[in-house]
């Protein structure tokens, strides 16, 4: 097992101000209203292994997430990734990181090749043997052989969201910052993308962080679960440990039985 | 600013080249609207042209036509120029936002001022390359002549103007950090000052004294007056030397300075969460 620390949180906290107007104020006078993305938060994950944050909209997830991805600034505490802090060392930072979001992030008029020859120009892996790389993963997605030189927007969510963790492995980050790469796909896209993860898992040394409101996906995938809700968090353990904790036969309960709410309901809500 | 090795080097070379490839593949995806920009300078340059020989038909003094001529037309051309790889490198970030694809390259381990100077060095030479076209067509629909004119001097002024051009392209991809909303609109409202204030249709000597200092701190100012010089008043490139010196200076106080205040414009973004696509 090693022991190496991947990501370490003392304190993080962040909160967004955002200036709103009152229901029967005049339309030149607004307040300022703070909304907690996440209160003072401690955590430690050791390198390798799939760590699994739940929680439903607005728990806090994708701001934890953007932050180890050096996209946002926490207002109190550090962070860092690797021994590397995100503020202060966020360009050495970068070189260990990449992330899959929600909506995959690609310039949907060029084709699948010339997104996948920006990344790999950015990330400084783009040799003479990128393409047959590229192809090499793609046929491993199970894509067609014709799909890097379509356009992305021809793509279906499903397919895109194979070609971003594509994209995101073939930079070879040591942390991986998944936020919810499944959502919104099709039972059947989901699967394919979850077994991919599985398996690209088993064949390399690479630290995952999973951000879902799938619990089924968090219990299959993780190796230890961290449940947020408001900011905070609920409970910590691997899937097995909160269950027997709890008393609860799956996480589902087990959030039920901790926030009141069922994160099956606003993941119905959120697609 | 942290010493760099080669494989560094080579790495941001690489990186610099993919962002000004990928700004080359989406003008190309895009082609269509970049057809009817090019279309939209060539007719604002001629009109300017018209305007020209619209006065002297008119009955003002016809006695200097071709030389007013020229003189609106340089300066349309030149804006036409200035403008476009001022709105290229603003819109660049906020074309990013409304792909969705900000934060991949907020992420990607490169340093800012490669990410933009691809951004910048691909406006300069498509901007280039429209401005010739439209340039092109204007030679023969004029009747232009530039038999007195020393070409060489008008493009080494033109490549001087380059620096000083990057250092407010990286001022102008601030506005859109700044306000993701709004950032355009500001980019327009400070291109529509520049245009004001740089003697582009008019000398310096008609603005008012506020708008004449404006005009005396901005690099256009002496890149329209230099090429004006060298097309119309057959000034050869040792007497655009002093020209050529301000504008290399006025670069390297612009693009370090664009790219402090760049740093604040993304600190202040990241803690304020502006960089996702929805603001």
């Amino acid at each position: 097992m090693n022991e190496k620390t991947a990501v370490s949180l003392s304190g993080v906290a962040k909160g967004f101000r955002t200036w709103k107007r009152g229901p029967n104020g005049a339309w030149w006078r607004r307040r300022r209203d703070l909304k907690v993305a996440l209160e003072p938060l401690d955590l430690n994950v050791p390198a390798g292994g799939v760590t699994g944050i739940i929680g439903p909209n607005g728990s806090g997830k994708s701001t934890l997430i953007r932050i180890l991805g050096t996209l946002l600034t926490p207002d109190s505490g550090s962070a860092s990734v690797f021994g590397l802090d995100v503020v202060a060392q966020a360009p050495s930072v970068r070189r260990h990181i990449n992330r899959v979001s929600v909506e995959a992030s690609f310039f949907k008029e060029l084709s699948c090749w010339e997104n996948m020859l920006y990344a790999a120009r950015l990330y400084g892996s783009a040799d003479s043997g990128a393409r047959r790389r590229v192809e090499q993963l793609m046929e491993r997605l199970g894509l067609p052989g014709d799909t890097l030189d379509r356009p992305m927007k021809q793509l279906s969510r499903g397919q895109q969201q194979k070609v971003a963790i594509a994209r995101s492995f073939m930079t070879t980050p040591s942390l991986l910052l998944l936020d919810e790469p499944t959502t919104g796909l099709d039972p059947r896209s989901k699967r394919e993308v979850q077994e991919l993860l599985r398996s690209l898992r088993r064949e390399r040394e690479v630290t995952v962080l999973l951000c879902t409101h799938d619990l089924d996906e968090a219990a299959a995938l993780s190796d230890r679960v961290i449940m947020l809700d408001y900011g905070k968090v609920l409970a910590d353990g691997t899937p097995a440990e909160l269950c027997e904790r709890f008393g609860q036969p799956d996480l589902e309960e087990v959030f039920m039985q901790l926030s009141g709410r069922s994160l099956a309901e606003d993941e119905e809500e959120s697609e | 600013m942290t010493r760099l090795e080669l494989p560094a080097l080579r790495h941001e070379a690489d990186a610099l080249w993919g962002f000004a490839e990928r700004q080359f593949n989406l003008v190309k995806r895009y082609w269509a609207w970049e057809v009817l920009w090019l279309f939209y300078s060539l007719v604002s340059v001629l009109s300017i042209g018209y305007l020209a020989s619209g006065l002297s038909l008119a009955g003002f003094s016809a006695r200097d036509f071709h030389r007013t001529q020229l003189y609106l037309l340089v300066g349309s051309l030149l804006w036409s120029y200035l403008s476009s790889v001022f709105t290229d490198v603003s819109f660049a970030i906020s074309w990013e936002r409304w792909e969705g694809t900000i934060e991949y390259t907020f992420m990607a381990p490169v340093r800012r001022l490669t990410h933009l100077l691809g951004i910048c060095l691909f406006a300069i030479v498509y901007g280039l390359l429209r401005s010739a076209i439209v340039l092109a067509i204007a030679i023969p629909l004029f009747k232009l002549d530039l038999s007195r004119s020393d070409l060489l001097a008008a493009s080494a002024v033109l490549a001087a103007a380059t620096v000083p051009l990057v250092g407010i392209g990286i001022l102008a991809a601030v506005l859109p950090l700044l306000s993701p909303e709004k950032g355009d609109q500001m980019a327009m409202a400070v291109q529509g000052f520049l245009l004001l204030v740089s003697g582009v249709y008019y000398p310096l000597s008609v603005l008012p004294g506020p708008f004449q200092v404006a005009g005396r701190l901005s690099p256009l100012t002496y890149t329209l007056s230099g090429i004006r010089d060298c097309l119309l008043n057959g000034h050869h490139l040792g007497d655009m030397l002093p020209t050529l010196g301000l504008l290399l200076a006025m670069g390297a106080v612009l693009i370090p300075g664009g790219l402090v205040v760049f740093g604040w414009a993304e600190g202040r973004a990241k803690q304020l969460g502006l960089l996702k696509r929805s603001g």
